[in-house]
């Protein structure tokens, strides 16, 4: 008596990973960064990423049917939402409302699906959101919060939520009274005044290291990125290169110039770095395959982060490195072939 | 202002230099077009192009004097290389020059072959092997399906088969999933 | 080299000198099958003996419809491969395509054999004085006994010995490496038949000419290692090795174990015997053994019968020819929800669909995968770039770009990236988490490749011999053309002329002496009424 069975194509065993699985694990990393950020800062971090992700979920949708394509499976992976928070941890916590709408149009939108969707964007969509409203809207963009602990007025949930919704401070002295400069702000300005760094550290806005409580959010961030680098999510490649190209090169310049160049260690506690090397520059699509190459582009990455910090006219060049990185990536992949058995 | 016209016009000149000095320093010795496409035609010298073989096809075209798609035994991938060998679009097969199909082979059938060699003289690549009076065969490995045997014998004792059968020829077959992108209509 | 003593005591233990980039650490399963000793399971009413079971071409047969076989009778030849032997006495019912357990699921022409249950053995041919016997001879008679790889490839054995014996090969390796979870088949063999394998190594390193054998052996199957090193055999030999190695698939694939043994690499495109090296699966050295020795051909070979769709997983010592499903029947059933039916193992084995179909040479597992193991968890996703499937290529190659190219059907891009180099072992396959069928697209981009370098070859030839004929037509036309403008010079000499006909006339005068009038009168102007 013979039976007849369904045929299949060998390995006859599903793999265990899936998309969705992966961008959790992601998320999971994050977790602990946000929950920093939300202590130090306030409860405007969970408004703007519960706000990105809702946008980027619509955009998604609206793309996919644009498209032509099945919502399900990709609405469902999550990647839009990975993109969303990492946007949202980049801008200030009060910035209004549209800013993550017309930011998610043009990272989800344009820099994601216009170029064919999950798996096909050259650059990383949440660094072009950033970068596009940077660019547009730079009062709203440089409006940051101090420290709750430095901060002279504070606002609670239903005032960030007004904030956020209305673009008004219900506050008397409006947007002035709660703003203040940021760490890296504060260095750069200080330094083309003619101040001397240690001066400038001086000021209560900064920490041990880096920013007051920006040092401990970066602390958590590299805590979730070492996870991600012990259950293989990401390689050691980009984390190490970049943090090791900004030490490398930041080096040299304090010995040098103690004056005008911080201690290298406060560069990497600094800003989104930290977030950069394990989260953003680490993005497999928009960045390169071989081992080699993620060597050379994380380290682009921090060499061109520096420059920018201490050369170029933005306080923080990360996620211009990383979309500059993002074009080379392509040309550093041919080069950086690994060799083949029996090559 | 006068400067930086000067400055200018003389950059221009050392570089276009430049690029002259690096064009012959660093030339590449390319075959001729010609012979390139006749490396991309399959060589099957049936004149289904329109041609008396291969390589006329491949002088015409270089000369602008034929299409791309007129190759059947090439193929849409034959198109496809000329195409990217010569920047052009590629475009589907001419349907005048007739039609992709799979490839072929001649056998003749020895119980009616009368040793005229009719088809000996035919055949391009010389594919058969026989004299006046003697039995005429097919050289499988050699029969590029060019079916230029059949119209001059005299007792239609040629028929084609097809030339690979049988699971040790058997290939795999493309797959068949495609990744979610299932239309909405 | 591995670093074993060389020309040592046997027994000594070797270790490996390299690694393989990349591959996987996968669950066994192996210890169910193998709690009960190896038996023969009971004669099925038909055997149905395939007349393609080897890498290469098809056999011819050699019997018709309603011939009597003896055991071991030869019942297909192959100019260039292995021969095809009846595995049981008995009638031939037919000579028809039936199922062949052909990866392409395709039926194929095959002999069906009906056992008379009296197993009378053929005239057996042994070659009893091997050690003094000429390795051609050894060879010719791997050949008439139909030997080929036993550890799937189904290579003629006797191909890659001649090969081997005209590359200068210095070191036989034994691959005692099952890497593929679920398989048992050789451990079986090494705990139960490891002095024919020492045999079986020694008769193949005497047709090689080589001077040492390693047996490779994974580090987790410590009662074969224990067998092959505690037998007689063993410690009676000189220069052979037993090498323990991790257990780490694909570490059984030639070009992986090659590297862990020796450190080196096989050259792309290459062949181990470039290296001097052979490597031969234990269960053909087994075969070789029994060939030379008792002569007797392969008609039989170990087979795990296991997975979580049988009821009581085991390994059998099956005749080529039998159903499968009289394999499952001996084992008690099928068990469960079983969605899959696959020869070979889980990661490069494949299906069946019909249980119809027998055990061939290079069946060396049956697995039954039950609905849950193969169920699918997620549609197949564009690719995410996330570089998991280079981490884990043995062959350091990057599957990602190898499936761009092969999708877009950018064959020469695919050739420079390595598409030839990849042994399908799986493994991106396996840790992909968009579910990629990358396998799939590397096996027909492979085919679609070899396809094309025979096209390319054959146009060659085409164009070659096209040339060589015009060449041909010219030559002789221009010769036709050469002796018209002589002719015509000719004919315009007068001298020449009248020497001419004087000989024509001569000729003609000799042939006709015997008639009247012979005399032919030449006019003042040359002509004649001869010319």
């Amino acid at each position: 008596m013979t039976r007849s069975f369904e045929v299949g194509g060998a390995p006859h065993l599903p793999p265990r990973l899936t998309v969705a699985k992966v961008m959790l694990q992601v998320l999971l990393a994050l977790l602990p960064g946000i929950l920093a950020y939300a202590w130090f800062f306030g409860p405007g971090v969970f408004v703007q990423i519960l706000l990105a992700s809702v946008f980027a979920l619509a955009i998604e949708a609206l793309m996919l049917g644009l498209r032509g394509r099945a919502l399900k499976p990709f609405i469902n992976d999550y990647s839009a939402v990975v993109t969303a928070v990492l946007f949202a941890l980049c801008i200030p916590p009060l910035a209004p409302w549209w800013v993550s709408c017309i930011a998610m149009l043009f990272g989800i939108g344009f820099a994601k699906h216009l170029y064919g969707g999950l798996g096909q964007n050259v650059f990383n969509p949440a660094m072009v959101a950033y970068v596009v409203v940077l660019i547009s809207f730079p009062a709203a963009m440089t409006a940051w919060l101090p420290p709750l602990a430095l901060a002279e007025h504070s606002l609670g949930l239903a005032d960030t939520l007004t904030t956020i919704f209305t673009g008004r401070v219900p506050l008397a002295g409006g947007w002035d009274a709660i703003t203040q400069a940021t760490p890296l702000d504060t260095l750069k300005t200080g330094v083309e005044a003619g101040r001397m760094v240690p001066e400038i550290r001086s000021a209560p806005i900064f920490g041990v290291i880096g920013g007051r409580g920006w040092e401990w959010i970066a602390g958590w961030f590299a805590l979730g990125g070492l996870y991600l680098l012990v259950r293989r999510v990401i390689g050691w490649q980009v984390p190490v290169a970049v943090i090791g190209s900004v030490l490398l090169l930041a080096l040299p310049l304090w010995l040098a110039d103690p004056g005008s160049n911080p201690v290298p260690l406060q560069h990497v506690f600094s800003g989104g770095l930290v977030l950069a090397a394990f989260f953003i520059a680490t993005d497999p699509v928009s960045g390169c395959v071989s081992d080699r190459g993620r060597l050379i582009f994380g380290a682009g990455v921090g060499v061109i982060t520096l420059v920018i910090r201490r050369w170029g006219g933005y306080p923080d060049g990360v996620a211009f490195a990383v979309l500059l990185m993002n074009m080379a990536a392509p040309l550093i992949d041919r080069y950086t072939r690994p060799r083949m058995y029996g090559e | 202002m006068l400067i930086s016209i000067l400055l200018m016009g003389a950059l221009g000149i050392a570089f276009g230099l430049g690029l002259g000095w690096a064009a012959v320093r660093f030339r590449v010795e390319a075959d001729p077009v010609i012979e390139r496409i006749d490396a991309l035609l399959p060589q099957t010298q049936c004149g289904q192009c329109g041609f008396p073989g291969c390589r006329p096809y491949a002088e015409a075209i270089a000369q602008d004097k034929a299409d791309i798609n007129q190759c059947p035994p090439g193929g849409e991938a034959g198109i496809r290389a000329l195409a990217d060998l010569l920047g052009r679009e590629p475009k589907p097969l001419n349907p005048e020059n007739g039609e992709e199909s799979a490839k072929t082979v001649v056998l003749i059938d020895e119980t009616r072959c009368i040793g005229c060699t009719l088809c000996i003289q035919a055949c391009p690549v010389d594919a058969i092997v026989g004299a006046a009076k003697l039995m005429h065969t097919v050289i499988r490995a050699e029969c590029t399906g060019c079916n230029l045997c059949l119209p001059p014998c005299p007792v239609d004792c040629i028929d084609i088969v097809a030339a690979e059968t049988g699971p040790p020829h058997w290939q795999r077959p493309k797959p068949q999933t495609a990744p979610v992108a299932v239309s909405l209509q | 080299m591995t670093a074993s003593r060389q020309g040592g005591p046997a027994g000594a233990e070797g270790q490996q000198t390299g690694h393989f980039h990349g591959g996987l650490r996968l669950r066994h399963h192996k210890k169910i099958s193998c709690a009960a000793a190896v038996e023969r399971p009971p004669l099925p009413e038909l055997l149905v003996v395939p007349l393609l079971q080897q890498a290469g071409d098809m056999a011819e047969p050699l019997v018709r419809r309603g011939d009597t076989v003896l055991k071991g009778q030869p019942i297909g030849r192959c100019q260039r491969g292995a021969a095809v032997h009846a595995p049981a006495s008995g009638s031939v019912e037919a000579l028809e395509d039936r199922p062949m357990s052909h990866p392409s699921g395709q039926p194929g022409p095959c002999v069906i054999i009906r056992p008379d249950g009296r197993e009378q053995w053929c005239r057996l041919e042994p070659l009893s004085d091997w050690q003094n016997a000429s390795p051609d001879s050894l060879i010719g008679q791997m050949q008439d006994c139909g030997l080929a790889g036993l550890g799937g490839a189904v290579f003629p054995t006797h191909a890659k010995m001649r090969d081997g014996r005209e590359r200068k090969t210095h070191t036989l390796i034994l691959n005692g490496v099952e890497c593929e979870p679920w398989i048992s088949c050789d451990e079986m063999l090494m705990r139960e038949q490891p002095g024919k394998i020492i045999l079986g190594a020694r008769i193949l390193r005497r047709a090689l000419g080589a001077e040492r054998v390693v047996i490779a052996v994974e580090d987790q199957m410590e009662t074969a290692l224990k067998a092959l090193s505690d037998c007689a055999e063993f410690s009676e030999s000189h220069n052979i090795s037993l090498v323990k190695v991790p257990a780490i698939y694909p570490e059984g694939g030639e070009r992986q174990l090659i590297q862990v043994l020796t450190g080196l690499e096989v050259p792309a495109g290459g062949r181990p015997s470039d290296l001097g090296l052979v490597c031969q699966n234990v269960a053909t050295a087994a075969a070789v053994a029994e060939a030379i020795t008792a002569g007797k051909p392969l008609i039989e070979r170990y087979i795990t019968v296991t997975g979580n769709g049988i009821a009581h997983p085991r390994n059998f010592l099956a005749l080529f020819g039998t159903p499968v499903a009289h394999l499952v029947e001996c084992c008690g059933g099928y068990r469960g929800d079983v969605a899959r039916l696959v020869v070979g193992g889980p990661m490069m084995g494949f299906s069946l669909d019909t249980d119809a179909a027998p055990v061939v040479k290079a069946s060396n597992c049956l697995l039954a995968l039950t609905r849950d193991e193969v169920a699918e968890p997620q549609a197949e996703m564009p690719c995410i770039r996330c570089g998991e499937c280079a981490r884990v290529c043995p062959a350091t190659l990057l599957p990602q770009q190898l499936h761009l190219q092969a999708r877009s059907g950018l064959w020469k891009q695919a050739q420079e990236y390595g598409l030839t180099a990849c042994i399908e072992c799986g493994c991106c396959d396996l840790v992909c988490p968009s579910h990629i069928p990358l396998v799939d697209w590397f096996r027909y981009g492979k085919g679609e490749l070899r396809k094309l370098a025979r096209e390319n070859a054959a146009s060659e030839l085409a164009r070659r011999r096209f040339e060589d004929r015009e060449a041909r037509l010219q030559r002789l036309q221009q010769e036709r053309a050469e002796k018209m403008t002589r002719r015509k010079q000719m004919l315009k000499d007068k001298t020449m002329q009248q020497d001419r006909i004087r000989a024509s006339i001569q000729r003609a005068g000799h042939k006709g002496a015997g008639k009247p009038g012979g005399q032919i009168d030449v006019r003042a102007d040359g002509t004649s009424d001869d010319t």
